[in-house]
């Protein structure tokens, strides 16, 4: 650290324990649902009610940890409802719309960084716009667009839409492909490369960091997404786990261990995701405003 | 040639939001059930909405407390999280992470974890209350609390925001503070004179955001409560998809859109204007 002394935020030791203990603190409030989740999850259902006939029982920490351990929890929940079924579905839908958007926000983006023609400041801003526009002005027209179009029931208004870019990515990759010196692409051209070549083999490469963060988001917010499956989904086989982590919270109330171990499952994948992922995580909700 | 590498977007802006955006304009002057074809009423369905419907009210109005209340506190305590962990202490990556973590809890998770941990009898919030000698409220189940828990448990996500602040702060340059220090300014003065007026852009930025995402809070709210008890958590969002999909009553649906559509627009417009008054842009 350069000139440390001049610089403010170097803290004497009193002020230091001091801004421990406050985050300190504050980590425990962020924790603590996680912690009742899994441990809830590993908990019998007569552990957890037991408590309840004596009325509400003051809080140890003895009940944070679950005695006996009771991890049946998990494939009992799994034979409630099909979770893998669900996960598979997520997948599935999570694997398409990365594709989609990706690819297709990566060559829209090429168009409006790359390239020169009538009217493109006035698209890329129309684009921008389309970012403040609240989804519930078009949710109703897309369905009866959707439901005419025979799509109702099935995957593609969850999916198709993703393949004409999304508007957020678009905007990352415009201004990440504008970073990027046009020299290689100019000595690429005299060497009679056309458009398409100089994007998928100078751009693409040099961009990976950038469509990282748009895959991941568009994995968050597939994977997240309610109101979709929501609106578009009646058969139970097609649920994602979203959605079939509602839809049994709703059907079985009061199997809260059960439950714990369903939302468990459902919440792992994304905090394992973002242990390998953190810096993309990061970067990508400070640069795009954790949209999703 | 650069239309057709634009035109991914342009088509799916064509088809899937610029006719839609205009069809909902038309639909909301209609009368339409999905099954049957739409019927045109003219004004009817605004006429409705706001001279007889109480619901449409109370919704905007649980709204607009949404707004007012748990985005200005989510502004505070995102930028409180962020200058704490600017400060150059051991381990700060730790408490980093962990103050993240929750904000990318999927919504549908958080919000059946949160119904369990707010259990009026036995959940882990009341059981700490009573650790402390208070009996807590039915929270969820309260028509007195039911809001106010779902604004504490939206200030349990708040680490996306701080993330943004934290970046906000790490832009403000080096020698900004080292002329002030050598100006014999002290935390306080720096804090009031650099860090806050240099941070107001993302505040701003997270302000406009956060408007606009109280007019699309949904999820929470079906799942959680279901817009009760008594529809004191019946937010707009929630309102207009039960009066679509419960009901069926697109062109009221849509109707109520559009005046969701021209409130935000007009909120926006307005937070742009007190922009001169605050927010400061370039050093």
């Amino acid at each position: 650290m350069r000139s440390r002394k001049l610089t403010p935020g170097a803290p004497t030791v009193p002020q230091k324990l001091a801004i421990h203990f406050a985050l300190l603190c504050l980590c425990v409030p962020a924790m603590l649902p996680f912690i009742w989740m899994v441990s809830t999850s590993l908990k019998l259902d007569s552990d957890i009610y037991g408590a309840a006939k004596t009325g509400a029982s003051a809080f140890s920490l003895a009940s944070l940890i679950p005695h006996p351990i009771h991890p049946q929890n998990y494939p009992e929940a799994l034979r409630t409802v099909p979770f893998q079924v669900y996960l598979f579905n997520s997948l599935g839908l999570c694997a398409t719309t990365i594709v989609g958007a990706v690819a297709s926000s990566a060559i829209v983006a090429y168009g409006f960084a790359r390239m020169r023609f009538r009217g493109r400041d006035f698209w890329f801003m129309v684009m921008i716009s389309t970012m403040a526009l609240p989804g519930q002005v078009t949710m109703i027209p897309q369905f009866a667009l959707y439901r005419w179009l025979g799509w109702y029931g099935t995957y593609l208004p969850l999916t198709i839409p993703s393949f004409t870019g999304g508007a957020f990515f678009i905007f990352l990759l415009t201004q990440f492909f504008r970073t990027i010196p046009t020299e290689m692409a100019e000595s690429a051209r005299l060497d009679g490369a056309g458009e398409w070549a100089i994007f998928s083999r100078i751009v693409l490469p040099l961009s990976k960091p950038a469509l990282a963060t748009c895959a991941l988001f568009q994995f968050l917010g597939t994977w997240n997404d309610f109101m979709g499956p929501l609106i578009y989904i009646n058969n139970p086989l097609k649920y994602t786990l979203a959605y079939g982590l509602q839809q049994f919270y709703s059907s079985y109330d009061g199997k809260w261990a059960q439950l714990m171990a369903a939302a468990t499952l459902f919440t792992v994948p994304i905090i394992v995701l973002f242990f390998f992922a953190q810096k993309t995580f990061i970067q990508g909700v400070a640069t795009t405003g954790g949209r999703n | 040639m650069g239309y057709l590498f634009i035109s991914p977007w342009l088509i799916g802006f064509l088809v899937f939001t610029l006719a839609p955006f205009v069809t909902s304009i038309w639909l909301s002057f209609n009368r339409w059930n999905i099954v049957t074809a739409p019927v045109w009423v003219g004004a009817a369905n605004y006429r409705a909405l706001v001279a007889n419907d109480a619901l449409f009210w109370k919704s905007l109005f649980i709204t607009l407390k949404y707004a007012a209340v748990a985005v200005p506190m989510g502004v505070v305590a995102g930028v409180l999280l962020a200058l704490l962990l600017n400060c150059n202490v051991r381990g700060i990556a730790v408490y980093r992470t962990v103050l993240f973590l929750p904000s990318i809890v999927p919504a549908v998770a958080s919000s059946v974890v949160f119904v369990w941990i707010l259990n009026p009898q036995i959940g882990l919030v009341n059981a700490l209350l009573k650790r402390l000698g208070i009996i807590g409220p039915a929270w969820l189940a309260d028509t007195k609390w039911a809001f106010s828990s779902l604004v504490l448990m939206s200030l349990w996500g708040v680490g996306g925001s701080m993330v943004i602040y934290l970046a906000g702060l790490k832009d403000i340059p080096v020698y900004l503070y080292e002329a002030a220090i050598v100006d014999g300014a002290g935390p306080f003065v720096r804090m009031r004179k650099i860090t806050l007026p240099m941070l107001t852009p993302v505040i701003f930025f997270n302000l406009v955001m956060g408007v606009i995402g109280a007019f699309q809070y949904f999820t929470q709210a079906f799942i959680m409560t279901n817009g009760g008890p008594e529809e004191s958590t019946t937010f707009y969002a929630l309102y207009l998809f039960n009066r679509a999909w419960r009901y069926m009553d697109m062109g009221y649906a849509s109707a109520m859109a559009w005046i969701l559509f021209l409130i935000v627009v007009v909120i926006t417009a307005l937070l742009f204007r007190t922009q001169r008054k605050w927010v400061h842009y370039g050093g």
